[in-house]
């Protein structure tokens, strides 16, 4: 049972409710000799055990001319390690029932494995071989297999992919020129072809040790059972001191920028995005709920007067990217047939202002809150893979040094009254921002003008 | 106060002794470690339950978060469109919550968020549902507001106009996606224009246009009948939640008979080799799709094709997914798969590979569909079998998954203890029953190729392979026209 609560508390829509009732995922937590933090929950409602474990480091630790590596470098991690086969990692998970997978973003990678809950040693021996030994099975050929894949990876992303472009152009328009966010995480073609052996050794050396990782191993387990396997498989991983933290890197976009990129697509496309607060820094959870109020749901703003009613897009979405030292916030809408961006934009632009003048309605936000609400049972569910539980406490253990954030997190959602939204909108959604506007071929006055207002 | 603070504190303690523990298990890198005994596969039990209409209920408890879903299930699924009449059933679903019961659409939305649940319709091939996810709290206010939907939908003239230029709109922006052109093509390669498979689901341009309020209401009257309908209630709920059922489906009663659904002709098996190349100028891969017609829920032979297909291409170390994404590099990804329905189903391979590598791509995917027809090897034999069976477990762990399975159960007629039974069957396929499978599925010389990439650079090293005649289409030929939207 995660949940000791009765959810009519939680739920209660009224404002006067009793002291709601707290959300808790019970953990245990201790560090090993060589820096590896690690920890344990216990969730005994499905016979799978979820290993989860994530490197501080992402693609904004890349160095010039080596933009994509971090991400390599993850696909590289299941290649093989001093004591494991190349192809092994794979194939001895899938002979017990095992599934794995990884993931690279600009402030982490995360590694998971979930697998019945009897084999839960079969992860920890193969993730604690690559974290203590992965060069000693690392040839250039082995890179240069992983870089076709991942040219491939990119291939489906971006070049083959309608509206991909904006991957490639989006965070060097939000971002100054050396910024960590300012290159995608997939990287360039050029930059992939040229990552070499020494790099591989470089950054392993430099960012996987233990010091720089944190361990969650959550399931059908029993804690003190784990907690040995942890010490037995982790031991003798060789130790490392903690990663320098990466230096804050204040932007302030001062101007509009727009560009219009030309791609093989039937419908234009325009997004609108802006530089905005960290995870979990004043104003992250307001710009959340600015996005549900704009773009969440039927009834929301945007897609309400855009889609509903006037019927010049097809869609909308809006939403804040949140990341370690800045966040993106973005308004993505595609247009109807016949319907140019400047028409999309002066509509999008209206509705922004007004939720800037005039704070939303009770109604509004409190749909927002308990969709929210919500949304936080529905990510109890499963202990494994991304956004399982064990992913979500490495997840609050990497941003604010607490696991179980879950309910200081959700608490942020329920403390947001409708001044704090407009407040919001009005503080970060201002004129410093980048329109790009994605066209048919040969169709760039259904763009919004490159020249600046 | 609270069991977290204690839990913190605890944490801190064994923080501070494990520092300094002393070391006891040594690791033994040599071999990978040994797995305890598997625990086999137990769900929670079905209750089946009926309202006084005789609308079946399955009810299963899951009471690890306080949510349930309800899902209505009706036997209106696309294989009941009348002919010429493609996509009535997906329009029909898809206008369900756009007003009903007296409240607009914009009305029922903002009810049903402001609960924190969602509320769905979608219509399949061999079924229409209705979804209801809701804080279990608050069951008793969002059933009511599904059995409108569900049950009493106003169908608005207004919104229909809206509807059909989005559904166009859909069709005209598949065109952009390469997966959704090949998977169109596939399926007319496959099953022929005549087949209702070989049709889209939701019906072309012409069928989107046409559709009136009167055929929707048409429809709902004739399908959506307690009848044809059973709920499936997945979650934190009891057999006490039967009078909230009642209350809000157990005075349904239809309008009229149901009208019997002339059975669909089960789809012919291809007879040769159909080769189709779509062109889609300066595509940067080429999307290759295979197919053939494949077995019908109830499949006798499911496990050994599960566990064939894990080998094939179901799985990351498949032979399809290793040999071109892991060996030669060509794609990021490659699978394989079954899609069964009551009548017939489809069996396919589904690959994006890099345009210059198109021609050798294809000649190793038909050198998997050869040797997968050959024994395999006994490691081979035994990790498949293992994923497959002891990986289970894992698809059945929240609310959503089991709930899609007892769906599954209810349209396809699957015993209980179908899915508990299926872990010891797939243990007990062996290399013989793998190879007699794939030979069951598979047949190189029978069955659909479709290449959806950039014609110039890809059609002369796909004649080079000598599969036979290639046919060249362009993505009007494969999607229609692009539809005039207004």
């Amino acid at each position: 049972m995660s949940l000791a609560v009765p959810l009519a508390l939680l739920l209660a829509a009224a404002p006067a409710s009793p002291s709601p009732a707290r959300l808790s995922v019970p953990y245990t937590m201790f560090r090993l000799p060589n820096g590896l933090t690690v920890i344990v929950h216990e969730d005994h409602s499905a016979p799978v055990a979820a290993v989860n474990c994530w490197y501080h480091v992402g693609s904004g630790r890349e160095t010039p001319g080596r933009t994509g590596f971090a991400h390599l470098f993850e696909h590289l991690m299941f290649e093989g390690s001093k004591n494991v086969p190349e192809g092994a990692f794979d194939r001895w998970l899938e002979a017990v029932g095992g599934d794995n997978n990884g993931s690279t973003q600009e402030d982490r990678t995360n590694y998971y494995e979930d697998v019945p809950a009897n084999a839960v040693e079969v992860p920890l021996f193969l993730e604690s071989d690559r974290m203590g030994f992965l060069l000693d099975n690392m040839t250039p050929t082995t890179i240069d297999g992983q870089r076709d894949v991942v040219k491939n990876e990119r291939r489906q992303g971006v070049e083959n992919q309608p509206y991909g472009k904006v991957e490639d152009a989006l965070p060097p328009a939000l971002f100054p020129k050396d910024h960590p966010y300012s290159w995608p995480v997939i990287g360039s073609m050029a930059d992939l072809s040229a990552a070499s052996h020494q790099d591989v050794m470089d950054f392993f050396k430099k960012w996987y040790g233990p010091a720089n990782a944190s361990l969650v191993i959550a399931g059908d387990v029993d804690t003190a059972e784990v907690k040995a396997a942890a010490q037995k498989w982790f031991r003798d991983v060789p130790k490392s001191e903690p990663a320098e933290p990466i230096a804050p890197r204040p932007v302030v976009l001062r101007e509009e920028k727009r560009i219009v990129l030309e791609d093989r697509v039937q419908l234009p496309r325009l997004y609108m995005a802006w530089v905005t607060p960290p995870a979990f820094a004043p104003g992250d959870a307001a710009l959340d709920a600015v996005a549900g109020v704009l773009a969440g749901g039927k009834n929301s703003r945007l897609y309400k007067r855009l889609v509903y009613e006037l019927q010049v897009a097809q869609d909308v979405s809006a939403g804040q990217g949140s990341q370690g030292l800045a966040s993106t916030f973005a308004v993505v809408v595609t247009a109807r047939s016949g319907h140019k961006l400047e028409e999309i934009r002066g509509l999008v632009d209206e509705e922004i202002a007004k939720l800037q003048a005039a704070p939303p309605s009770e109604r509004e936000l409190q749909r927002f809150q308990n969709r929210t609400e919500a949304s936080f049972f529905d990510r109890l569910e499963r202990v494994g893979g991304f956004g399982g539980k064990a992913d979500q406490l490495n997840l609050y253990y990497f941003r604010t040094g607490d696991p179980d954030y879950f309910e200081e997190d959700l608490a942020r959602y329920r403390a947001l009254g409708p001044s704090d939204v407009q407040a919001a909108a009005f503080k970060f959604l201002g004129p410093g921002r980048v329109l790009i506007s994605v066209v048919p071929e040969g169709k760039k006055e259904l763009a919004v003008a490159e020249v600046a207002r | 106060m609270s069991a977290r603070i204690a839990v913190r504190a605890a944490s801190l303690l064994a923080l501070a002794l494990l520092a300094a523990a002393p070391l006891r298990a040594q690791a033994d890198r040599s071999h990978p470690p040994k797995p305890a005994a598997v625990k086999p596969l137990k769900l929670p039990p079905v209750e089946r339950l009926k309202l006084s209409n005789g609308i079946g209920v399955a009810l299963v408890g899951m009471h690890e978060v306080p949510v349930v879903e309800v899902i209505l299930v009706l036997r209106a699924g696309a294989v009941t469109d009348p002919a010429g009449r493609e996509g009535l059933a997906a329009m029909t679903a898809d206008m369900l919550d756009e007003g009903a019961g007296g409240k607009d659409a914009l009305a029922l939305a903002d009810a049903i968020d402001f609960l924190g649940a969602t509320l769905g319709a979608g219509s399949g091939w061999d079924a229409s549902t209705v979804r209801l996810r809701v804080p279990v709290a608050r069951l008793d206010d969002a059933l009511p507001l599904m059995a409108d939907v569900a049950l009493r939908p106003d169908f608005p003239e207004a919104e229909l106009q809206r509807l059909r230029k989005e559904a166009l709109t859909d069709l005209l922006q598949a065109r952009d996606e390469p997966g959704a052109i090949a998977a169109r093509a596939l399926s007319q390669a496959v099953f022929g224009p005549a087949h209702r498979y070989g049709k889209p689901q939701a019906g072309g341009a012409a069928q989107i246009a046409s559709w009136s309020v009167a055929d929707l209401r048409a429809f709902h009257a004739a399908r959506y009948v307690p009848s044809a309908a059973t709920l499936v209630v997945v979650g934190d709920a009891t057999a006490s939640v039967l009078p909230s059922l009642e209350k809000a489906f157990g005075s349904w009663k239809a309008a009229s008979a149901a009208t019997p659904v002339p059975p669909l002709p089960a789809p012919r098996q291809l007879a040769g080799r159909t080769i189709w190349l779509v062109d889609k100028k300066e595509a940067a891969q080429s999307s290759l799709r295979l197919g053939r017609v494949g077995p019908a829920w109830p499949d006798p032979a499911y496990a050994a094709n599960q566990v064939m297909n894990t080998l094939l291409g179901g799985s990351f170390t498949s032979r399809l997914n290793d040999n071109l994404r892991e060996q030669h590099g060509y794609a990021y990804g490659a699978r394989s798969g079954f899609r069964r329905n009551l009548t017939g189903g489809l069996f396919q391979v589904a690959t994006d590979v890099q345009t210059d590598k198109t021609g050798p791509a294809v000649g190793e995917v038909f050198k998997e569909l050869e040797r997968i027809l050959t024994p395999a090897a006994a490691d081979e034999v035994e990790r498949a079998r293992n994923y497959a069976a002891l990986g289970y477990a894992g698809d059945f762990e929240t609310t959503g998954q089991l709930a899609q399975r007892m769906v599954d159960a209810v349209v396809y007629g699957l015993a209980d203890g179908f899915y508990e039974g299926f872990v010891p069957k797939a243990l007990a396929v062996d290399a013989a029953a793998l190879q007699q499978a794939a030979r069951g599925a598979i047949d190189t010389k029978k069955l659909a190729l479709v290449v959806v990439g950039d014609r110039a650079k890809v059609e002369a090293p796909l004649r080079a392979l000598n599969l036979g005649e290639i046919k060249n289409l362009t993505v009007d030929e494969v999607m229609g026209k692009a539809p005039a939207i207004e």
